[in-house]
Parts: structure tokens; C-alpha cells; sequence
């Protein structure tokens, strides 16, 4: 799980596009294959040729459980979002058609988990964030997220939702340039730590970036300015991205890595505290001004707006001070999968 | 929630101007896809499809997962994608093809919500992300058009569904949810960042 008080750290990690990615080192850089049977996950009915692939960290072996990740992040919705889906639902009148929506919003999860079918059919934009053990090759990390995301969207668990820019073009396998987003560095430990998050497109344009300061909301370069001007995020929202959402915010940075470190803090369980207590106080207010707002499930009117605000904050230059929102919809797909040494993948959610 | 008012397509200009917003609706019948691509590629230049009968037709602002199965195709996922983005489009749309329902998520602007008013129409919401309790609501794919052209989550897939709920949030009678809410919103957020509204009272 992405740990809130180290944002320089986050920062620090360097962010890999799987189509920038230098022609492949492959197993070079490979701890050596284990005595012992291995790679268990390997993909079914393809046998494993010889050395390279009874790596547990190399391609094909983690191809397949990146597929896996990835129909568990489409398909189930992890525990904590739905125990806020089915408190919020509590807290509306019954016979209201706020309430009316979370019970349609709570059945729809059961059937996506039952079926393992896609909790929506915008199955998003996949964001790895990958920590592997040092001496794993990189590449081959990058090249199985690919893979997962063609293996994922051919057996449906995944829309086709990869378009090209240039051409207007649908490839149909989910893959392009940039897509999936792969995030590799070097972690600790002998483990390999993968975690996804797929993020719709109807959220993802409710997101905003802004400068302080902000003469319109009377908002200074300080924390009540940063708290006004996620506020006014929230409220441009209204019900368009899918609400009730899921807020992550950072202020300062460069305009890129604020973007990418609100985004990463929805990698955070909602019960997540953070670790810097300034920041806490920020996301316990926003969270309760935000449900004041009364913008409720999909915009109908409700008191839930929000499911969870969650912070960070980098540095910044003297001359910048951006805040940028990165709203989640209610329907937060994120898993997470160890991969250790014997090649055993324990998911989580 | 008031009661849940029955709709078949086509729609009737009756049935729809009796629509008000906050009306719950279940519509059966067939429904077509149409989103980002699709209309440009309509106002562009118009296609006719004599073979469907669009006036008075649901609009659905949805790119589906779908199956090709060995006789047709199986609908896996098909909740609503986010309207606004058609917002230039849709009051022509409305206009040519006649639809008496556009069925989205998010609301629409003041030009659909003219639209609407003046070819006596209505947008319905569909719960968004509910992507698998609406995809039980459809029956049927009946057909599709210009998959080719524009990919799966773009084409016009021709839908029959059963009792799929909607939520009436702009009527013809010029009224919207969504503004009513975003008014609403505001007040408070004013109020929470400190920031009076001008001649508003203290
Ligand atoms: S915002 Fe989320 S729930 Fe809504 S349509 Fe997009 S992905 Fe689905």
C-alpha cells in the first residue's frame, strides 16, 4: 500500500511508459532460477520453455498474474469501498431516491463478483505501480503488464478502451501507447509488490489542477487556500464522475508529479490514516465539507458525496504552488498482489 | 420514490411531455448506443438507417463490453458514459433523428435543455457504473452499426431491453435536476469557503 507520508520517495520513483521502454534486457539481470518448482501461476496451457520463465518475476509467469490482478480489480470491489457504499446507504431516508441508488449501486457489485464481469463497462485506464526486487528486470515487468492488459480485455474482463490519438483508431486489445501506465522501482525484500488501480474516464475528467493563489475563492498559498480549492474540485464535479467519489489531492510539485501523486494517493484504503497530522485534519474536513455540499449519489441529491479524501503534498519551486484533484468514482477498483520468491501470488484488496 | 412510470418505444410525444423531472421510468423496447464518435459521425453527414425507427427512440450514451458469441453477441457490461461531452451535438441530433428519450449519466447543458423543450423530449439518467444491473436489462442485441468504423465502445449497438430504470432529471417542460442541485451545491459552498453571494443577505 502506497504509505502517505513519503512523498519525496513517491516522487522519486521513476515512472516507466511501457512505450518508451528500451529494447529488453531480458533475464540478464534475473536472480537465478530456483532448484525448486516454481512459477505455479504460469499461464495455463502454455508450458513453460526452459530457463527464463521459471523465474517468478519474469514475463510469462507474471503475465498471468497480472490478469489475475487485473479481473480482480474489474470484477470485485474491495472491501472497504463497499462497507462505505452500504454505511452511506444507511444514512439516507428510506423510500429516497439517493437511497434507492446505493442499494442499485450495492447490487450491482454482488452481480459483478458473482459473474466476474466488469463492476462498469469503462474499465479505465490501468495504473501499475510496481515495487520489484532488486536484481528482477524491469522490462520484463513492463512487458507483462502489456500482455495482462490484451489477455484481460480478449477474455472480457477489460474494454476494449485503448484509443489511438493520432489515428482515431481502436486497436480492440486495450494496449497503446503510454496505456497501461507502469510505474517500476526497486523495493525492498526478495517480494515483488504489484498494485493496480483502473480508473474511468468519467472521473478521470472531473480531475483539476490549479494555482494558488486564487483571487476568486479568496484562496492564499496556504492550507485553507489548498482546502478551498479541492472544495471547489468537488463542487464542479456535481454528480459527473460517478459520485459519490473518492479524492485524492496534492499540492506543490511540478504540474506533472502533482497529477501523479493525487492520483496515487487513491491506492490508499479508505481507512488509511495519514501519517502527518496536518494532512489528516485536511482530509477529516474536506471529507465532512464535501458531504455537506449535498450533491449525493450521481448528483441526485443526497448526503453522501464523498466516500473518502485522501493528501499528499511535494515540494514545489518559490514561484508554483499547484493543488491537483484526481476524484475517483464510487466505483474504486484496486487490488494488489505479492509475489514471492517461490513464485506464490497472494492478492489483496 | 413516486411510483415507476412504464414506457415502451417509440416513445409518445404524450407519454413524454408527461414525464416531470424526478419521475422513476422503466423503459422496454429497443434502445440504440451512441456516444463521442457516433456523433460526429452523424452531424457530419446525417446517415439514414430506414430499416430503424429512431423518432421517438432512446438515445443511450453507452460504450458496452460485449462478447461475440457464435450467433450474435452477449452484452457483458453496459452502464452510461458521461453526457455533457455531447452537449454540441445532441440538440441537432434530437432535431434530425427525432429521439424522445436520451438516456446518459452527469445532465446535459441549456442547449439539450432547449432541445428537449422545443421537439418534446427527455433525458433519463441511468445509475452510472451500474454497469451489470443495466446490462441484465437488456434482452437482446439486435444489431450494430458502423462497428468497423468506430470500435466497440463507439458503434450503435441496436438494444431490446426489459424495465431498464431511469431516472427523469431534464423534462420538456425546461426543468433539470441538475441545475437545481448545482444551485443548491453552490449556495453551500459559498457559504463554506467564506464567500458571500452579492445582495445576498447575511
Ligand atoms: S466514472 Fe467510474 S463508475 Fe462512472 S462510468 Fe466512469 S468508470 Fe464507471
Amino acid at each position: 500500500m502506497v504509505k502517505s507520508k513519503k512523498p519525496v520517495k513517491a516522487a522519486a520513483g521513476k515512472p516507466r511508459q511501457s512505450a518508451k521502454k528500451k529494447p529488453a534486457a531480458r533475464a540478464a539481470a534475473r536472480p537465478a532460477p530456483k532448484a525448486k518448482p516454481v512459477a505455479k501461476k504460469a499461464a495455463p496451457g502454455k508450458p513453460a520453455p526452459a530457463t527464463p520463465t521459471a523465474d517468478p518475476f519474469g514475463e510469462r509467469a507474471l503475465t498471468a498474474v497480472f490478469t489475475e490482478l487485473f479481473r480482480r480489480a474489474a470484477t470485485a470491489i474491495p472491501p472497504d469501498v463497499l462497507a462505505a457504499l452500504e454505511k452511506a446507504r444507511e444514512r439516507e431516508e428510506s423510500g429516497s431516491v439517493a437511497r434507492d441508488t446505493f442499494d442499485v449501486l450495492i447490487e450491482n457489485t454482488r452481480l459483478a463478483r458473482e459473474d466476474s464481469r466488469p463492476i462498469c463497462q469503462d474499465t479505465g485506464m490501468p495504473f501499475f505501480e510496481v515495487a520489484v526486487p532488486r536484481g528482477a528486470s524491469l522490462g520484463a515487468i513492463e512487458r507483462a503488464a502489456v500482455a495482462a492488459t490484451r489477455a484481460a480485455t480478449k477474455a472480457g474482463y477489460l474494454r476494449p478502451n485503448s484509443v489511438d490519438s493520432l489515428t482515431n483508431k481502436n486497436p480492440g486489445d486495450g494496449a497503446g501507447r503510454g496505456m497501461p501506465i507502469v510505474h517500476v522501482h526497486e523495493g525492498k525484500g526478495k517480494t515483488l509488490s504489484a498494485h493496480l488501480i483502473l480508473k474511468g474516464g468519467g472521473c478521470e475528467n472531473v480531475g483539476s489542477q490549479s494555482a494558488l493563489p486564487n483571487v476568486d475563492l479568496g484562496a492564499d498559498r496556504d492550507l485553507e487556500g489548498v482546502k478551498k480549492v479541492v472544495l471547489e474540485a468537488i463542487f464542479n464535479a456535481q454528480g459527473k464522475g460517478c459520485a459519490p467519489g473518492v479524492i485524492g489531492f496534492c499540492f506543490g510539485g511540478d504540474r506533472a508529479n502533482g497529477y501523479n501523486e493525487a492520483k496515487r494517493q487513491l491506492f490508499r484504503k479508505l481507512d488509511d490514516a495519514n501519517a502527518e497530522p496536518a494532512i489528516a485534519a485536511m482530509e477529516a474536513e474536506l471529507l465532512e465539507k464535501g458531504n455537506l455540499l449535498g450533491i449525493g449519489p450521481m448528483g441526485y441529491g443526497g448526503k453522501t458525496t464523498l466516500l473518502g479524501v485522501k493528501g499528499s503534498y511535494l515540494a514545489r519551486l518559490p514561484a508554483s504552488y499547484f493543488v491537483s484533484v484526481s476524484y475517483m468514482c464510487w466505483a474504486t477498483r484496486r487490488a494488489g498482489v505479492d509475489v514471492l520468491p517461490s513464485g506464490k501470488a497472494v492478492y489483496s484488496q | 420514490m413516486s411510483a415507476v412510470t412504464k414506457l415502451t418505444t417509440p416513445l409518445t410525444p404524450e407519454s413524454v411531455r408527461a414525464l416531470h423531472k424526478g419521475d422513476a421510468v422503466e423503459i422496454s423496447g429497443t434502445i440504440v448506443t451512441g456516444r463521442d464518435a457516433l456523433h460526429k459521425l452523424w452531424v457530419k453527414g446525417w446517415p439514414e438507417y430506414p430499416d430503424l425507427s429512431l423518432k421517438g427512440g432512446c438515445l443511450y450514451h453507452c460504450g458496452p463490453v460485449v462478447r461475440k458469441e457464435k450467433d450474435g453477441w452477449s452484452i457483458l457490461a453496459a452502464g452510461p458514459t458521461t453526457s455533457i461531452r455531447e452537449e454540441p451535438y445532441e440538440a441537432s441530433v434530437i432535431a434530425h433523428y427525432g429521439f424522445g428519450a436520451i438516456i446518459g449519466k452527469g445532465g446535459m447543458g441549456a442547449k439539450t435543455l432547449a432541445a428537449l423543450r422545443k421537439h418534446g423530449a427527455v433525458y433519463l439518467h441511468a445509475v452510472g457504473g451500474a454497469a451489470q444491473v443495466l446490462a441484465r436489462k437488456i434482452v437482446r442485441v439486435q444489431g450494430v452499426r458502423h462497428l468497423e468504423e468506430i470500435g466497440v465502445p463507439e458503434a450503435m449497438w441496436i438494444l431490446e431491453v426489459k424495465d431498464f430504470p431511469c431516472l427523469v432529471t431534464m423534462d420538456s417542460h425546461g426543468q433539470s435536476l441538475h441545475d437545481e442541485l448545482k444551485e443548491s451545491s453552490r449556495a453551500i459552498f459559498d457559504e463554506l469557503i467564506g464567500k458571500k453571494k452579492p445582495g445576498a443577505a447575511a
